[in-house]
């Protein structure tokens, strides 16, 4: 309908003329560039986010817009990535891998369990296209990032696809760095873990910038799939550069008959973030838990919207998400659980805490419920507040000056939602991390 | 300079209300000395003012503690100097490891860009908690966070144990423990004893001074200490009660 196309060509500003695609060279199946074009469209008819949608509410939408994205271009010193991401890796992790502006640059996968397949995308769509193909973007909710998410569509050839075949299991974590650098410059990586029966998969995507104060944008959607029984846990690690770099992840999650599955974002960096998370307990016994730990400063902006819906009864599911905001920074978080009709016996949990550290700072909470079963046990709530002087005076006791008794108390408010997670070093790590930026903050 | 922590005409409040009233008291090094008192007294009071806790305002009076003023030191400061205080109520720290508090606590004593031998500290501890029979999970657990009133009462004198103070004030410690318990936990204290530590244990019952036998009891009525004597009087107290000291004082 070419009326309907033109009026969309006019109220949407193109943020770019063409499919952000860098590299054409692959032997795409026909479902797939179909599927790319059909997202293009989608793309550029979807309007820009508006402040009249609830899906945006509190959120700043300058941050939201963009005038000009170019496709990532070949990092030049491939090298001195590769070295730094060395230094952040975790020593006992099953597979690494390295992603300069959407390639693959690195890869060792030597731990990897016998049967599991993880390949970074493109190669995955050639080798295992049904398999790609049953899975990859199948959500059709959305919680008012389906903009970027056609973008997405129309251009993802980077990141990773993990399966986990029947009983395949493996505690340590598989690794991923992505690195995006250049002015302007997008990258979309994906992400679709699938452990089928039975299986137990860990995989932490870690997404940093290559330089400081650039115009950076990621734009990276999701898919884990956990089938029954099986045990996924999935962390996004975001700490790229607090000046100029912008981050959208979208993430859906699906558990089927007493699956178990944990997500988690923490976020150091970025001076806007955007996280989605929808999370389908499908079948009985689902368990789907949700995490995250964020330490906002500056004038950075964190927006989280999530969906904890349940579709089966004797299903369970638990968010934790904790904000420390400092000097002018602003959080918004906004949860929904949904018990669906004849879902009953659930229990539900869905909490936000804000920790204050700055009179500036602004922490926006917006829990919702709607039941639509009986036998349900659901509790949702925020609270926001500054770090008690009792606490503080505690630590002081002991000898600890009252600066540091305040970072250790802010690190332990975060550290609460991090510790729900499994695998020690893995923990460690990321309170490293976090602990890494309180130190900065001072 | 003679060692104690002295305590001269100590008077505080707290929104308005005077709680302290001109309160003295010498504790010499080498001693261990027991406050006793009704409920609402101060004791709590006269703890946290010597720990530094700035909800109070100190209107008149000194603190020397071996000669350094006190009250003119932060509260970390105090701790730093040597000053200990065992909680009536100790706080919660959710998401901070007990082991990661007590080794930001000796490493703050630790001259700068020293770091403390994490080996050697982990074994220390685990002595400590062995003695106090706490079990090493407590290690890992946030600090007071779902402890029960006895684990947190032990978790006050592992942190004392740790940090060696010259002084030490006990504020109601026996209270939340079980006979067994708290016997553990005077032992604790007892094997602490020395010419080079004070104490000042502060109690309800006269039943923590058979475990922990004080060279001095006071008695503590209304922000001051109204008699003082050995400890003979803490059994005479708890035969009496307190009205005994009340009316003894009006009589006189
Ligand atoms: N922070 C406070 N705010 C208000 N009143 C207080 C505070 N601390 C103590 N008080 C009051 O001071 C008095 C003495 O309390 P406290 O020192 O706890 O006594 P004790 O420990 O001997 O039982 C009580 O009347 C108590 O209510
Ligand atoms: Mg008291």
């Amino acid at each position: 309908m070419p009326t309907e196309e033109l009026m969309a060509q006019e109220t949407v500003a193109p943020w770019m003329a063409a499919p952000p695609v860098y590299d054409n060279e692959s032997n795409l199946p026909d479902w797939y560039q179909k599927f790319r074009e059909e997202s293009w469209k989608r793309f550029v008819n979807t309007a820009d986010p508006k402040r009249t949608d609830e899906n945006w509410r509190f959120a700043d939408l300058k941050k939201s817009k963009f005038s000009e994205l170019l496709p990532a271009a070949q990092v030049e010193d491939e090298a001195a990535l590769i070295d730094r991401s060395e230094k952040s890796r975790l020593t006992d992790c099953a597979a690494h891998y390295v992603f300069a502006n959407n390639r693959l640059i690195d890869s060792d996968a030597n731990g990897l369990p016998e049967g599991a397949i993880c390949l970074p995308f493109g190669e995955a769509i050639e080798k295992h296209g049904d398999l790609v193909r049953e899975h990859f973007m199948k959500e059709d909710r959305s919680l008012g990032g389906d903009k970027f998410a056609a973008l997405h569509g129309s251009a993802a050839l980077s990141g990773l696809f993990v399966y986990f075949p029947k009983g395949v299991v493996c505690e340590k974590p598989i690794q991923v760095h992505h690195y995006v650098g250049g002015n302007q410059q997008v990258i979309f990586p994906h992400t679709l873990v699938v452990a089928e029966d039975n299986a137990q998969v860990s995989v932490i995507d870690m997404f940093e910038t290559i330089a400081e104060e650039e115009q950076t944008l990621v734009i990276g959607v999701v898919d884990l799939v956990a089938k029954n029984g099986a045990n996924l846990q999935y962390v996004a690690l975001q700490d790229e550069s607090d000046h100029g770099a912008r981050h959208v992840q979208i993430n859906s999650t699906r558990a089927g008959r007493d699956a178990r599955t944990k997500s988690a974002f923490i976020n150091l960096g970025a001076s806007w973030i955007r996280n989605e998370s929808i999370n389908r307990m499908l079948e009985e016994g689902a368990d789907c838990q949700i995490f995250s730990a964020n330490l906002a400063n500056g004038v950075q902006e964190y927006d989280q919207r999530t969906l904890q819906t349940h579709e089966a009864q004797h299903t369970t599911s638990d968010l934790l998400f904790k904000n420390a905001l400092y000097d002018e920074a602003r959080t918004i978080f906004s949860g929904l659980i949904q018990v669906q009709p004849g879902a009953h016996h659930t229990d539900s949990f869905q909490t936000c805490r804000n920790m204050l550290g700055s009179d500036k700072a602004e922490a926006n909470a917006m829990p919702g419920l709607e039941i639509d079963a009986d036998q349900v046990k659901c509790s949702h709530g925020s609270t926001s507040g500054q770090i008690s002087d009792e606490e503080i005076f505690y630590l002081q006791a002991r000898g600890i000056p009252a600066e540091q008794a305040r970072q250790m108390i802010s690190l332990g408010f975060l550290n609460e939602s991090i510790s729900r997670l499994g695998g020690e070093e893995l923990k460690e790590f990321l309170f490293r991390r976090v602990e890494k930026k309180f130190a900065n903050l001072l | 300079m003679s060692d104690s922590l002295k305590i001269e005409n100590l008077h505080a409040s707290v929104e308005g209300n005077e709680i302290l009233k001109g309160l003295t008291l010498e504790i010499p090094k080498g001693e261990v000395h027991a406050i006793m008192g009704p409920n609402g007294s101060g004791k709590s009071t006269l703890s946290k003012v010597l720990a530094g806790n700035e909800e109070y305002d100190v209107s008149e009076g000194t603190v020397k503690m071996d000669g350094v003023d006190l009250l003119d030191l932060e509260v970390d400061e105090r701790s730093r100097e040597g000053f200990f205080l065992a909680f009536q109520y100790p706080h919660e720290i959710p998401g901070v490891s007990n082991a990661n508090f007590l080794r930001a606590a000796l490493q703050a004593r630790l001259p700068k860009g020293e770091e403390i031998d994490a080996v050697a500290f982990y074994k220390t501890m685990y002595e400590k908690m062995d003695a106090l029979q706490m079990d090493r999970k407590f290690t890992g657990r946030s600090v007071n966070d779902g402890f029960s009133g006895g684990e947190k009462k032990r978790n006050e004198i592992l942190q004392m144990m740790m940090l060696e103070p010259k002084y030490a004030v006990l504020d109601e410690t026996d209270s939340g423990l079980d006979i067994d318990a708290l016997k553990i936990v005077a032992e604790g204290v007892n094997r602490m004893r020395g010419p080079e530590r004070g104490f000042l244990v502060i109690t309800h019952y006269q039943r923590l001074l058979d475990y922990i036998v004080p060279d001095v009891v006071h008695v503590m009525v209304d922000g001051q200490i109204v008699k003082s004597g050995g400890k003979e009087l803490a059994h005479e107290l708890e035969e009496k009660g307190y009205d005994w000291v009340t009316e003894e004082l009006a009589v006189a």
